[in-house]
């Protein structure tokens, strides 16, 4: 593992399925009457947070606290930064505030970048989501969920997703969600296709490692997992697509689509959902849909990030794993 | 002392030969050149240019002398063998009036480091909607006959053919930076490959080649001459050169950094590398440097940008776009066009003096280096190779995307009208 998490295409196919199985034995602690390991006591963690997200941010606040993390968290609203203070100053404040790890969130692609490999501060820097760049824990907890339900707690263990088919629907340009994705999914061996409308596909795309399609209808019946995006409606202000009505026809998930999925393929949100838009409120709700499913899971990732990144090398549990289940 | 020998110079990448300073002026050109009553310049081996001429510098004078003044960037210029200097106009307040390119002449002259002839805005404060007084600015001691609103793009046809057509009553020229604003709102870096992976505003090379073909076409239209600043995309070679072939008077100058570096670099999020029009790719640099050698581009221009250290200690959006050129500029160009074998350096004297000289009217400069010329006059050591240091620079800014790189050539003396500048790489 690297001393920072910048990018999912950093991340090894090694590195990845062991903070994905790091990830399960985090989640066992959640099942626990106390939800809490001692492993980060008297480490002190800044969730430095220049955009607004409250899940999130709260996502890696509690993942911090179940490992015994000090917290701090700055926002940059009514803070310094509103009068001018540069990132630079910011995170220097802060470190000398005696911070071993910064979990950035900005608005900025290569924010979190800067601040890792400029000379600026020595702790570890955690992306939290930059611009429309990266947001490596978001992958990652993506792919806990696929793991999860296409091959199975016990069975995934040490897995990866070889040959699982995986669809990206939606505003691709302007998401950090799907670039982290397309990488993390094609180092753990899936194969992506993205959906969108070519407005909302960068130009350059076609060096990425995945496939590329307009029509949504044609990718469905062969895919195992389909993740939605959120679609702003402002966007239809720029001209990237004509109304949200012809947006949610092309683009949108109704039942009578889910329906053409396979019969054990999942329906995923990065959230939050703008229902009626990009996905119904039947989809949405129905079992198939894993949104509320990845937001759990979101904690467990942090943990077993925070946990690889600046634990060492004790192990994070005592062995609760049921014997003779990695032969499943 | 008002004679100066320079002694055994390689003029202009020629023979060897003497070349005799007398006051202002050279005196003859030959070789066994008696050295009575001179100063000698011992200059075996080394290439005598004539001064280095840059038709787009930023100064920053009036309004950001924390970035830059007249004086440490004339100053910056005399290190890089410049001997004349055409200084942008999106200053603070813009030199949009007679009054503000009077001043920055005058900084120019009294500092006697290297003559300034500023370039006044097109429009009133750069804002692209009413023509500045433009005859004003010719007629004034600044003497304008360049133009432009550089850093903002004359983008309003009207406008733009206006000014093409106004400043033929002085033999004017509009130098337009070419961006269809529009196609650039937001814009980050080079759109293509890299900036789909590193999530950043795509500035599209279209924005550029789709001004330069509507001005090139309003140029033939209305009879004028256009100058295309710091074209940075192959496509852009493309339209100059069909323009050329047509007959439209068009001229076009390219940056040193788009001659070396390309949007690959962007990947360290380092805003060093962040700069209007943005670094492309690895194919516009060939085609730069291919259309620069068959004179499709006429000139090699600094763009020279200073910015304070925290303007570029930032994240990338944050940060403010240029890089500082001047004092690197004949490396670049020997590192990209000379050493590759792509111009000698009769080619290079012509691009980065003698044409910019003749297409900004300098008049005194880019002249032959014979007797009876102004002495205007750059020694280069071309078997030097050395690494970048920004600590050394005389431009009060740092910000050099070449920092710790090894480049090749270097300055040692310049002579401003027979006054030395720059003596054994030290200003005087």
């Amino acid at each position: 593992m690297q001393r920072h998490l910048i990018s999912a295409a950093d991340l090894t196919r090694d590195d990845a399925v062991l903070i994905l199985d790091t990830a399960e034995e985090m989640a066992r602690v959640a099942d626990r009457p106390i939800k809490k390991l001692p492993t980060l006591r008297g480490r002190t963690i800044v969730n430095l947070f220049f955009e607004d997200s409250t899940r999130t941010r709260i996502s890696f606040e509690a993942a911090e606290k179940r490992l015994s993390a000090d917290v701090i968290n700055f926002s940059a609203k009514g803070s310094s930064v509103s009068k001018g203070e540069s990132l630079k100053d910011t995170a220097q404040t802060l470190e000398a505030m005696g911070v071993d790890a910064v979990v950035i969130r900005h608005g900025a692609s290569g924010a979190p970048y800067r601040l890792a490999n400029s000379g600026w501060i020595d702790a570890a820097v955690i992306n939290a989501g930059d611009g429309t760049h990266q947001h490596p824990t978001q992958a990652l907890l993506d792919a806990f969920t696929m793991r999860r339900r296409l091959i199975g707690r016990d069975a995934g263990l040490g897995q990866d997703l070889a040959g699982r088919r995986i669809t990206i629907v939606g505003d691709v340009l302007h998401s950090r969600v799907a670039r982290s994705n397309v990488d993390l999914l094609h180092t753990l061996g899936a194969e992506v296709t993205l959906v969108a409308p070519p407005t909302l596909v960068p130009v350059g795309v076609e060096t990425w490692p995945c496939e590329v399609a307009y029509d949504l209808d044609g990718t469905l019946p062969k895919c195992d997992a389909v993740m939605m995006l959120r679609v702003q409606r402002e966007r239809m202000n720029a001209a990237f697509f004509p109304t949200e009505r012809e947006y949610s026809r092309r683009y949108g998930l109704d039942g009578d689509r889910m329906a053409r999925l396979p019969e054990h393929a999942i329906v995923m949100h990065p959230g939050p959902m703008v229902r009626g838009m990009e996905i119904t409120a039947e989809v949405a709700d129905s079992d198939r849909c894993t949104a509320v499913e990845q937001v759990a899971n979101g904690v467990s990732i942090r943990m077993a990030v925070l946990y690889l990144l600046l634990g060492g090398n004790e192990p994070a549990v005592t062995h609760t794993r049921p014997t003779g289940s990695e032969e499943k | 002392m008002s004679k100066i020998l320079i002694r055994g110079a390689k003029v202009l990448g020629g023979e060897a030969q003497d070349v005799l300073i007398d006051g202002e002026t050279i005196a003859e050109v030959g070789t066994g050149l008696s050295a009575e009553g001179a100063e000698v310049v011992e200059a075996a081996g080394k290439v005598l240019l004539p001064g280095l001429v840059d038709l787009h510098t930023h100064l920053r004078e009036p309004g950001r002398e924390d970035s830059e003044t007249v004086l440490t960037g004339t100053r910056a210029a005399a290190t890089g063998g410049y001997t004349a200097v055409f200084a942008m106009a999106n200053t603070f307040p813009v030199a949009d009036t007679a009054g503000v390119v009077e001043q920055v002449y005058r900084l120019g002259q009294e500092h006697g480091y290297c003559d300034v002839q500023p370039i006044g805005a097109v429009t009133v404060g750069l804002e692209g909607r009413k023509l500045a007084e433009l005859g004003a600015m010719h007629e004034s001691a600044a003497g304008v006959t360049v133009f432009s609103d550089d850093g903002k793009c004359v983008d309003d046809a009207v406008i733009m053919r206006r000014a093409l057509e106004y400043v033929k009553a002085f033999g004017g020229v509009v130098a337009q930076h070419a961006q269809e604003p529009r196609l650039t709102e937001g814009a980050q870096m080079n759109e293509g490959v890299v900036s789909a992976e590193l999530g950043l505003g795509g500035w599209p090379a279209v924005a550029e080649e789709s001004i330069i073909a509507r001005d090139v076409l309003l140029a033939e239209h209305v009879g004028s001459r256009v100058h295309i600043c710091h074209l940075s995309t192959a496509g852009s070679v493309e339209i100059v050169r069909w323009a050329k072939s047509r007959g439209i008077d068009v001229t076009a100058e390219v940056t040193p950094h788009h001659l070396l570096l390309t949007d690959e670099l962007v990947r360290t999020y380092n805003p060093v590398y962040k700069v209007n029009p943005p670094l492309r790719t690895e194919r516009d640099v060939h085609a730069l440097r291919a259309a620069l050698a068959d004179g499709t581009i006429d000139i090699v221009a600094t763009d020279h940008a200073p910015h304070p250290h925290e303007d570029k200690d930032c994240e990338w959006a944050a940060a403010a776009m240029g890089m500082v050129g001047l004092e690197t500029a004949l490396s670049v160009v020997q590192e990209t066009m000379v050493d590759t074998g792509l111009l000698d350096w009769a080619g290079v004297a012509d691009r980065m003096s003698f044409k910019p000289a003749q297409i900004g009217q300098a008049t005194g400069h880019g002249r032959p280096v014979s007797a009876g010329e102004p002495a205007n006059l750059t020694l280069v050591d071309t078997e030097y190779r050395g690494q970048v240091d920004p600590a050394g620079f005389a431009s009060r800014s740092r910000n050099t995307p070449y920092e710790g790189r090894e480049l090749p050539g270097r300055v040692t003396h310049t002579w401003l009208r027979g006054k030395a500048t720059l003596v054994d790489g030290k200003l005087t």
